[in-house]
């Protein structure tokens, strides 16, 4: 029982401590971004390229299949009340306020999250952090900030992109296989989703850019500097981004209905 | 000697006492283990230093803390007489400056080629225009051979080829101090007499102090003026390399010599490999 007690005080004491440094560590990350942002603006655009560019066929695909599947659902739940020009409203709402965000950032997690926290993570191993410390010169600006700048700026690009896809999905089948009417898919769309829907979906694109970013900076940066520390950072990666996102897309979710 | 003026902290040059950096009474230790239990040592100035020592007796922790990257958890560092666990970020960074070092796998930044490596600490500290950047780079990597290689990547480099790269981007600001975790690890011998001459030579012309971490005690016999041996987180031996050579403490001479028998066990802590082989251990 003692053991028991003091096993939980010391898991307690580790995770305020690290929350503690979670916090420090993001609060460096802004407090350099402004100045990278005109200092460094040529990395950074690497950097969107690298997490960005780079997740554009995977955004795309799984943007197209979801929309088109969204479509899907809904037609055959609407045909039961004869209400398929509702289609395309149902598959936008679902893309715009939810699964756009939520998916992009799971994909963003698994794709150029994990090439963050292992690309961080290879450069610790190898002394590259060292060696830049020996050179005074700070890593966090230099190699933190702009990947995880990097990344926020992605994301919002990527949602829509998800969402444009999406909805192209939806028109296919909706409008192409299931011959709802053209002009009724896209006027329902447009009489229904009302500029708030797409304002949530942005205010949720934003917020998990930061998040995806800060958490992938961060695992890489506290990697065990082995190989097997790159590999449990990067699972952890993409574990702790998914369960976060899903936790922050209900309490923005509540906050703005 | 580190002063303040006006509010912030400047190096001065004069004044200057023999010991460029003195440890007094170093504790460190990883979890139980004590890696450093007691430790004192002086480097002088303008001298070639060897810290030698088997495996795990803490020799890379040693630069480790002598650049602060690691904290003492007991005693103090100085150099040019400043506890350098004083200093602000903003001060280390200006101490780091006078460094060079350079790592046992070279830590060449991946993203960037051999000319972009060598060019890193003048493009972050100085304003130097392109022009005279190429010119230093280029001379930098003329006297490590690898002026022809400055275009390549560092995954395309050998082992050796990215140490030669890693000391001179090491000597590209022209540092103070240089410091050489295992220089010798894995070179060819061509390339290891290069670096060998190289740590003498750039000592000797730049009249900077030059502290290397080897156990190769062949090689660093000829180059350096004075070695520390570590043992049990204190120094079991120092003098000139002639000196240790000729010891009598059996210690050194196990070291020295490279023998299998004597104080330091070849063999890690174990149970009877009699009785192990036969499984009575986990009886």
């Amino acid at each position: 029982m003692k053991r028991l007690l003091r096993e939980i005080y010391g898991n307690a004491v580790e995770f305020v401590r690290t929350f503690g440094a979670f916090q420090l560590f993001f609060l460096r990350l802004l407090r350099y971004s402004p100045r990278m942002l005109f200092t460094r603006f040529g990395v950074i655009v690497r950097q969107v390229y690298n997490a960005g560019a780079m997740s554009l066929v995977i955004v795309m695909v799984c943007g197209l299949f979801v929309g088109a599947v969204l479509a899907l659902q809904a037609y055959s739940n609407m045909s039961r009340f004869n209400a398929e020009d509702w289609t395309g409203v149902a598959a936008a709402f679902a893309l715009v306020k939810e699964l756009g965000p939520v998916m992009t950032a799971i994909l963003f997690a698994g794709r150029a999250g994990t090439a963050l926290t292992s690309e961080i993570g290879l450069m610790k191993a190898t002394d590259q952090l060292s060696a830049m410390e020996m050179m005074a010169v700070n890593p966090v600006p230099r190699v933190l900030v702009p990947r995880f700048l990097g990344g926020v700026i992605s994301m919002p690009l990527l949602v829509a992109i998800f969402s444009a896809i999406g909805m192209f999905g939806a028109h296919i089948v909706g409008v192409e296989l299931f011959q709802v009417d053209v002009g009724s898919f896209w006027q329902q769309i447009q009489l229904h989703v009302e500029p708030s829907d797409v304002r949530e979906g942005i205010i949720k694109s934003v917020v998990f850019g930061f998040v995806a970013s800060l958490i992938a900076v961060w695992e890489g940066y506290n990697t065990v500097p082995t190989a097997e520390g790159v590999g449990r950072a990067t699972t952890r990666t993409v574990v702790i981004t998914a369960i976060t996102i899903l936790i922050f897309d209900f309490m923005i979710t509540a906050a703005l209905i | 000697m580190l002063n303040r003026d006006g509010g912030s902290w400047i190096w001065l040059v004069g004044d200057e006492s023999e010991n460029l950096i003195e440890i007094r009474d170093l504790k460190y230790s990883r979890g139980s283990r004590a890696i450093f239990d007691g430790l004192n040592l002086e480097i002088k100035r303008g001298e070639v230093t060897a810290i030698m020592g088997p495996s795990g007796t803490g020799k890379t922790t040693l630069l480790r803390l002598i650049t602060r990257q690691l904290i003492p958890q007991h005693g103090a560092i100085y150099i040019d007489g400043v506890d350098i666990a004083t200093l602000s970020q903003s001060e280390l960074y200006k101490l780091r400056q006078r460094f060079g070092m350079l790592f046992q796998n070279g830590a060449l930044l991946t993203d960037l080629s051999v000319f972009e490596n060598v060019a890193f600490p003048l493009r972050e500290h100085t304003n130097l225009s392109n022009r005279l950047i190429r010119h230093i780079v280029l001379t930098k990597l003329h006297a490590v051979g690898l002026r022809g290689a400055a275009a390549m990547m560092p995954a395309e480099l050998s082992g050796g080829m990215a140490r030669r790269v890693a000391l001179a981007r090491a000597m590209v600001m022209d540092p103070d101090i240089l410091l050489y975790d295992e220089p010798f690890v894995g070179l060819d011998p061509i390339s290891m007499g290069v670096i060998v001459r190289l740590v003498r030579q750039m000592n000797d012309a730049l009249g900077i102090t030059s502290i290397v971490v080897s156990h190769d005690v062949e090689e660093i016999s000829t180059v350096a003026d004075r070695s520390f041996l570590l043992s049990g987180g204190k120094v079991a031996a120092s003098g000139s390399p002639e000196e240790l050579r000729t010891a009598s403490s059996d210690l050194v001479r196990q070291f020295m010599h490279g023998m299998a028998d004597g104080p330091v066990a070849f063999h890690y802590q174990a149970p009877s490999y009699e009785e192990q082989l036969l499984g009575r251990d986990a009886e």
